[in-house]
């Protein structure tokens, strides 16, 4: 296996060294927290949901193989066509390969993380296929040359002063900076592109096994004309992403809005039950969905873990988050990001290509508090770092301090004499020289204390 | 009632006086406290930074010490988070589950023990002061202790207590989390300062040393107007029972 560098420190220098991203993503988050507690406590049963979706989340991923094949067969009846990727060069071949066979020049997508996991747009770019990303955030980052920042708002990044500088520059217009206009000046060039294009490229949000369909959530439309013009139709689809049947949606509904924009429902919930311009005189031609693996079997290896396969990809712990509001999404250099981004981060790959992203957390827990489907998002962080210490053989330093702290600390006599040397030793060396590596720059140290609490508390009982 | 007191290491050690005062405060109650004398460290820090097996005897030594009391009262939510949720991940040897169940229904942060153990509903405490109050992650979100050093605080006479801005977000520290990303760190504890001088409260009280620590620190470094102060050592102060 390759060893991908993360570089995942010197990325969150840049970030932080970044006022205006800072602010952004600080408004952002805390507008959306704001809104998000707003609708929940207009849900009474908003936790029962969660138990309910977790329950309902737990049966598909406890027997995923079953629902797959449930799913496959089901698709097949209703005139899909099922294709499966071990991985992402097995997803880009065959997606390639489908679009040379019924020569697509071009192409238009709507927001999916899934074909950014599996960075799509390069390789049909480089074939020659104009590939075009309609929803408004995915396009400005697609204009931008960047990767989105946030599971569910890309260009969160960015002001939008940024944005009118960027289709001025880009798209050769005069400047502005009014919201509404850049929303027209886009929707007026992707329309053309709604019209011409051969080809659709969705992601999907939950599939139905006993029905064989599948839908699309989202707000701005463009998710559905792209899946009603182009004559084909293509789905990049996790293979974790099933319900059991539709009869299952509305609890996901009901939690996916309030979690992620903090909307109390979502605009357009979209479905697809198989080509339909034979029944319907509309539509495709042809509906083919690409169940794509890429590391998630690995995932599903570990009883404990597999629960961040839960994951329904709406943001609440990335809004939550303290460390990624200081930081945004482009610190963890990695599609997802966030809390669930480093929990999934050292599975995805391996625990040393990943080893610097379960740390990159505080543990305060407000992601496991969020999480709609409740993900026990801290715990997965501890499990994780024991897993990177058990596979890190840098960590050689650290690992013999530790091991020592806690040899000395299981023979109640040698600790103290250790706490009580370095009392003395405290009291000997001014405070100015004990200086707490990687700590003191921006915080003083307090310092040990010259007696500590036993003596004191024995000076007390006398 | 045994009381036994848990002395978290940053109270041990480098604030002391946090803990004596929650000594003073559960003696002026009419609750006698005892020292375990062999108690060193709950294993936290090693815990967090993904070291679990090494802390399997530290857990086993914590559960032997401590099986014997009716309460074990730590001026920490953290410390007793670690003891009461996470020591269940710990594979210890299993004669101690026994032992160790019952441990985890003992074990008290001091703030928890006062409201909903002893229930005190008044105080003839006074102090004349502006406060805010800081939620620290872990007794909020793994204990649910929230409303407890509120109630507390407005049981003594003559306090002004200010509702800090984001008083549940996470103030940066993070035990280890604190020096891996230190640039991440201070970043936080500095939103968490702005948010804390924006009150105007002279003090800002919190119920773990831990985050008073991080917090203070900026706070000194900076040379900012305002000062942190322990539960516990308030209560001590303005029940006149500390100089």
């Amino acid at each position: 296996m390759s060893t991908l560098n993360l570089n995942i420190k010197k990325h969150v220098g840049e970030a932080l060294a970044d006022s205006n991203l800072r602010k952004a993503v600080y408004n952002a988050t805390s507008s959306t927290t704001v809104t998000r507690q707003k609708v929940i406590n207009t849900i009474p049963y908003w936790e029962e949901l969660r138990n309910k979706s977790y329950k309902i989340k737990k049966e598909v991923i406890e027997n995923l193989d079953y629902y797959l094949e449930l799913f496959e067969s089901r698709c097949i009846d209703n005139g899909i066509n099922i294709h499966w990727a071990i991985d992402d060069k097995e997803a880009k071949s065959i997606i390639l390969k489908l679009a040379k066979q019924k020569n697509v020049k071009s192409i238009v997508k709507s927001k999916s993380l899934t074909t950014e996991e599996i960075h799509l747009n390069k390789i049909l770019i480089e074939n020659n296929i104009e590939t075009i990303e309609t929803d408004l955030g995915e396009y400005i980052i697609q204009l931008k040359d960047q990767v989105p920042s946030h599971l569910i708002i890309p260009a969160l990044h960015l002001s939008k002063q940024d944005v009118g500088n960027l289709f001025s520059e880009k798209l050769k217009i005069p400047y502005t900076d009014v919201p509404e206009e850049l929303l027209l000046i886009a929707r007026k060039k992707l329309r053309e592109k709604f019209l011409s294009a051969d080809m659709s490229i969705t992601g999907v949000n939950f599939g139905f096994a006993e029905n064989g369909s599948f839908c699309i959530v989202e707000n701005e439309a463009n998710a559905h004309l792209s899946i009603s013009l182009p004559k084909i139709h293509v789905a990049l689809m996790g293979i974790e992403k099933l319900l059991p049947s539709l009869n299952e949606l509305p609890y996901f509904l009901k939690l996916l809005a309030p979690s992620a924009t903090g909307q109390k429902s979502s605009t357009y919930v979209n479905f697809i039950g198989g080509p339909s311009i034979e029944k319907y005189g509309e539509g495709p031609d042809e509906v083919h969905i690409i169940l794509l693996d890429n590391g998630r079997s690995k995932i599903l290896e570990d009883p404990k873990l597999r629960e961040t396969l839960y994951c329904i990809r709406c943001g609440a712990c990335l809004n939550a988050c303290p460390v990624y509001q200081q930081i945004g999404g482009h610190a963890y250099n990695w599609v997802y990001m966030g809390p669930i981004g480093i929990t999934l981060i050292p599975q995805y790959l391996s625990e040393l290509e990943g080893k610097d992203a379960p740390f990159l957390s505080s543990l305060c827990g407000a992601c496991g508090e969020v999480c709609p489907v409740k993900i026990k998002l801290p715990e997965h962080i501890l499990d994780l770092r024991n897993k990177v210490v058990e596979k890190d053989k840098s960590k050689f330093f650290e690992k013999f301090i530790i091991r020592t702290w806690a040899y000395a600390a299981s023979k109640p006599k040698l600790y103290r004499f250790f706490g009580s040397s370095a009392k003395k030793i405290n009291m000997i060396i001014p405070k100015a020289i004990l200086k707490v590596p990687g700590y003191h720059k921006k915080r003083s140290f307090p310092g040990i204390d010259p007696k500590g609490f036993r003596e004191q508390f024995r000076d007390l009982e006398e | 009632m045994k009381v036994a007191l848990f002395i978290p290491c940053l109270n041990e050690h480098i604030y002391p006086s946090a803990a004596l005062s929650m000594v003073k405060v559960l003696k002026y109650l009419k609750v006698d406290t005892v020292y375990v004398d062999d108690q060193t460290c709950c294993g936290q820090p090693a815990f967090n930074s993904g070291y679990q097996s090494e802390i399997i005897p530290l857990v086993e030594k914590f559960i032997k010490l401590f099986s014997d009391y009716d309460y074990i009262i730590a001026p920490s939510g953290s410390c007793v988070s670690m003891v009461k949720h996470h020591y269940k991940s710990i594979n210890f040897n299993k004669s101690l589950n026994e032992s160790y169940i019952q441990i985890r229904t003992k074990v008290y942060e001091f703030t928890d023990f006062l409201i909903n153990v002893l229930k005190i509903d008044s105080l003839s405490a006074r102090f004349n002061h502006k406060v805010t109050f800081h939620d620290s992650c872990h007794a909020l979100r793994e204990l649910g202790i929230s409303s407890e050093p509120r109630k507390i605080l407005k049981m003594i006479d003559g306090i002004e207590l200010i509702e800090l801005h984001d008083s549940d977000v996470c103030c940066g520290f993070g035990g280890t989390f604190s020096f891996k990303y230190e640039d991440v760190s201070v970043a936080m504890v500095e939103r968490k300062c702005t948010d804390i001088l924006n009150t105007k409260a002279e003090y800002c009280v919190g119920l773990d040393s831990s985050c008073l620590m991080n917090i203070d620190g900026y706070i000194k470094k900076n040379n900012l107007d305002v000062k942190v102060i322990h539960i516990a050592d308030l209560l001590a102060q303005s029940l006149g029972l500390k100089k």
